[in-house]
């Protein structure tokens, strides 16, 4: 191990925290913004010129403010809740390349941190730990509105994370590969959203349960629990909580970029243009940025748009919908890749017709259910 | 297509919300820019004058009785021709209204015989005191437009001899 590749590592690693914790305060104004846009408001416009200063007065806010510890809290997991929760969200990042191989001053620069070859997998697990967080911060509150946010959160997120995972798979059977770098590659000639649309579809709405954003928010259902797991939270404490959901969401608009929607590849229409990355290497992180704010904004878009559903109902969606939907497409991305190797290449088209028609019967059946004359009764 | 309907008004949601991202803002800049209250909007008192400076107030005390919140308290003084205040006999010596007691009814208003206090349309009343919440006469007069139309006045006698001054519609 030589000297000059962990202080490269140390600068990466850095700059990589920075950016996603400078992203999660400009994600609020983002988020701000579009909402109050879309409600006909003009948002935060005060701080600053088009109130660009805003997320640093609300920073300013929370550090000063007094954060009280709840009378027979457990004091050690309620300070150590938040940090369990923001770290995840922090180190998932690690693995998703930014952008291509560089060569800056004769030195070969990558733009991720670490290229590990199950670099899925370990996406997976870290995405799973957060959980813990969430569930120890609502139940050292001391607190029963807490306490039931933390609950719901845990059975939501460990139901959704199955359908996740499964539309990851259709993500790693399409490229052949779990190293992150080699996904984005495979995506050089057709992004996989377009080869499993359905997956794509199955990933965008369990990502909305997983990292607790409306209409699955779920566990801090303000109506329901005053907040959910972090009602006895505030100041920094609370922030960091905050952070993570917010980092959570541009982690998995990062994840999602690179999986099904090329990664830092460029646009179909840039391809073989002087705008590829092949010929300008400099502009993948500018591309993947442009992705990530398109897909928050579908995030943000959604939550403007759609009422909170019934808890029950969230998992029945996600235990008889999304969960059988996915292990569908699995199959059948599967199959397509054996009969494409096998019989015509050709077959590589059968994956988005067939689960098409998977998921519109699944659309159907949905339909049907909520059509039968009894269901409003359950 | 009635199998995808559930997309399909999805879809029609997100249309709706994504069209008013479009419209115009509603929002109004509130303190450097401020809507027009509407006529008959019910904000801070005013005491009101004559034109000649003389206060319209003749300290009856009816609006304190008129009051269902007890907001008003009214002391009144006589006056003399060489300290005139009001046109009347008497004139009130305080007039304290409590801005945090008040409703905003109006039936001091409607009770007042002279129509010297009116709901005027000022809405801001913040205070960071619960003593600045009470509000003294000089607060509530109307101010004039020259020194010399202050009050109290000199004036002659045998000008203001009735107890309450004369009104243009007492039916009003």
């Amino acid at each position: 191990m030589n000297f000059a590749l962990v202080v490269e590592w140390l600068i990466k690693g850095v700059v990589l925290v920075l950016i996603l914790l400078g992203g999660f305060a400009y994600l609020t104004y983002y988020e701000r913004k579009a909402l109050a846009r879309i409600q006909v408001r003009i948002g935060p416009n005060r701080a600053g010129p088009w109130g660009l200063l805003q997320p640093i007065a609300d920073a300013i806010k929370l550090i000063f403010k007094e954060e009280p510890t709840p009378a027979r809290a457990d004091k050690l997991l309620f300070i150590l809740a938040p940090i369990v929760t923001l770290v995840p969200a922090l180190v998932i990042t690690a693995v998703v390349p930014w952008g291509p191989t560089m060569t800056v001053f004769g030195h070969k620069l990558t733009l991720y941190i670490a290229d590990i070859n199950v670099g899925v997998l370990y996406i997976m697990s870290v995405a799973s730990i957060s959980v813990y967080g969430i569930v120890l911060a609502g139940w050292s509150s001391n607190n029963k509105y807490a306490m039931m946010g933390g609950l719901r959160s845990t059975a939501q997120m460990v139901s959704y994370e199955i359908a996740l995972s499964l539309a990851f798979i259709s993500a790693i059977l399409l490229a052949g590969t779990m190293r992150m770098t080699d996904i984005v590659e495979a995506q050089k000639s057709i992004w996989f959203v377009l080869l499993q649309p359905v997956g794509t579809a199955i990933f965008l709405i369990a990502t909305l349960a997983e990292v607790n954003r409306p209409p699955f928010d779920m566990p801090e259902a303000e109506q329901e629990l005053t907040g959910g797991y972090h009602t006895e939270y505030s100041g920094m404490k609370f922030a960091l909580l905050f952070m993570a959901e917010y980092d959570k969401m541009i982690a998995i608009c990062l994840i999602g970029a690179t999986l099904f929607f090329g990664g830092f590849r460029e646009f179909w229409f840039l391809a073989n243009t002087i705008f590829s990355v092949d010929r300008m290497p400099w502009l993948g992180p500018i591309y993947i940025f442009i992705k990530i704010v398109i897909l928050l904004f579908g995030m943000i878009w959604v939550r403007a748009t759609f009422p909170r559903i019934r808890y029950d109902r969230l998992m029945a969606f996600g235990w008889k919908v999304l969960l059988p939907l996915s292990l569908a497409v699995v199959f059948i991305t599967a199959v397509g890749i054996i009969l494409a190797e096998q019989v015509n290449p050709l077959w590589m088209w059968g994956i988005p017709v067939v689960s098409l028609l998977v998921g519109v019967f699944a659309i159907a059946m949905i339909d049907r259910e909520l059509r039968r004359k009894d269901y409003a009764r359950r | 297509m009635r199998v995808v309907e559930p997309v399909v008004e999805l879809t029609r949601g997100l249309w709706t919300t994504l069209r008013s991202m479009f419209e115009k803002p509603v929002t109004i800049q509130y303190p450097e820019q401020k809507r027009p209250v509407r006529p008959r909007f019910r904000g801070r008192h005013v005491l009101k004058r004559y034109e000649n400076g003389l206060e319209k107030c003749i300290g009856c005390a009816l609006c304190a009785a008129a009051c269902p919140a007890d907001a008003i308290f009214v002391e009144s003084a006589e006056n003399t021709d060489e300290e005139r205040y009001s046109p009347g006999e008497r004139y009130a010596s305080t007039y304290e209204i409590n801005m945090l007691r008040c409703i905003y009814c109006g039936f001091c208003e409607d009770a007042c015989p002279t129509e010297a206090i009116v709901l005027g349309d000022n809405y801001e009343l913040s205070f960071t005191d619960r003593r600045q919440a009470i509000y003294p006469k000089d607060m509530l007069l109307e101010p004039v437009a020259d020194v010399t139309m202050l009050t109290p006045q000199k004036t002659e006698p045998g000008v203001y001899t009735r107890s309450v001054p004369e009104m243009k519609d007492p039916s009003d």
